[in-house]
């Protein structure tokens, strides 16, 4: 190979892999207070442009890193996993803050302990609210994960080169018209209302 | 002002009136329950009292006392500047824990019962949409009784991976709320 100056050697994927970290587009579910701190992560003084992930999608179905910024109940859990399922592969996503990471100093009734009991996540940033520094250092650790092919949805679909899109993850239709990709068993009680 | 609207209270209804009394500037009447939709109705219609405005309705769990609970209006009159503190006493017993609906007086009253209702199960008879307004319809039990255990969660949904509910706080949740929901 290193008689052909004429181009860099790399594995597609490698290149695929390149590209996507530094090509994010955000999803913020801003749901509380960390959203101030994300507003200053995105803003001039710490831009998160710099890392490429300057463009917040407000539609799941446009965005490939979804932002769980703030506390999440129980009851936004279906509404969570909804605006999950409707993100194209592969996709990546951060728990911005301790609530969205363990439920954080809320422990009662009403909110969920981490946004991981209902969705995966493959980069946890801790504080409350997290300093911006701690978010680009979250959002570095993704890149690196994302370079290495870790994320939990790479790992899921192998070689993202060769996927097509009859090969991604298929929406159920029910029958009020809109997506819903929540299985009858996963929801609890069973006989529970569709949010 | 406000200790005229006590008077007037004891002089219209006289033994409607349980007691009355105020603490830190604020005057409290505890009103018997059949009589408070009376009562609330003449404060909110007497020229003198004109209560136009409901601030809060709100319910008090005394855990351990008789009766239980307190459901507890605040009033406000944008007319004459003054406030006042209605109570009611309502049992822990089925049958008993009720309060009639005050909807009709004032329309801020709707989802100040279904709150009431959803966090500490005190039903408003007559109200016209009585359910849940902060939890979900499959939660069980009135999260906000003193009796509702700390640390019992109620998952509207979870990965099949997640970590399990703690299998202790399940029992007691099953524990203490089938019973008083199974009606």
């Amino acid at each position: 190979m290193a008689d052909h100056p004429g181009y860099v050697p790399t594995k597609l994927q490698d290149a695929i892999n390149w590209a996507q970290k530094y090509s994010l587009f955000t999803y913020p579910f801003a749901t509380a207070c960390c959203a101030m701190e994300f507003m200053a992560t995105m803003a001039g003084k710490y831009d998160i442009a710099r890392f490429g992930a300057e463009f917040p999608r407000f539609s799941p179905r446009q965005a490939d890193l979804l932002l769980v910024v703030g506390t999440i109940t129980e009851r936004q859990g279906p509404v969570l996993r909804r605006v999950y399922d409707q993100m194209a592969d592969p996709k990546w996503v951060m728990a911005f803050g301790v609530c969205a990471s363990t439920g954080g100093f809320y422990q009662n009734y009403t909110v969920m302990p981490g946004a991981d009991q209902v969705i995966p996540v493959d980069v946890y940033v801790p504080g409350c609210p997290p300093r911006p520094e701690q978010v680009l250092d979250g959002l570095m650790t993704l890149q690196r994960k994302i370079q290495d092919h870790r994320g939990h949805s790479q790992r899921e679909i192998g070689n993202t080169a060769a996927v097509t899109p009859t090969d991604r993850r298929r929406l159920p239709i029910i029958p009020d018209g809109t997506s819903m990709t929540l299985d009858e068993d996963e929801r609890m009680p069973k006989d529970g209302r569709v949010l | 002002m406000a200790a005229t609207v006590l008077s007037a209270l004891r002089r219209r209804f006289g033994q409607g009136i349980e007691e009355t009394g105020s603490y830190a500037g604020d005057e409290i009447a505890i009103v018997a329950r059949d009589q408070v939709v009376e009562v609330l109705t003449w404060l909110r219609d007497d020229a003198q009292m004109a209560f136009d405005m409901l601030t809060d309705l709100t319910v008090v769990d005394y855990l351990g006392q008789t009766p239980r609970f307190e459901v507890v209006y605040q009033l406000y009159s944008l007319t004459h500047k003054h406030r006042v503190r209605v109570k009611v006493h309502v049992g822990e017993a089925e049958d008993d824990c009720w309060v009639p609906s005050v909807c009709g007086l004032w329309l801020a009253a709707n989802w100040a019962e279904r709150e009431a209702w959803d966090l500490y199960g005190v039903r408003f008879e007559g109200h016209p949409d009585m359910r849940r307004i902060l939890m979900y319809d499959e939660f069980v039990g009135h999260p906000l009784r003193k009796d509702y255990p700390q640390n019992a969660r109620q998952p509207l949904l979870r990965r099949p991976d997640a970590t399990p509910t703690d299998d202790q706080t399940t029992r007691l949740l099953e524990d203490s709320h089938d019973r008083r929901t199974s009606g």
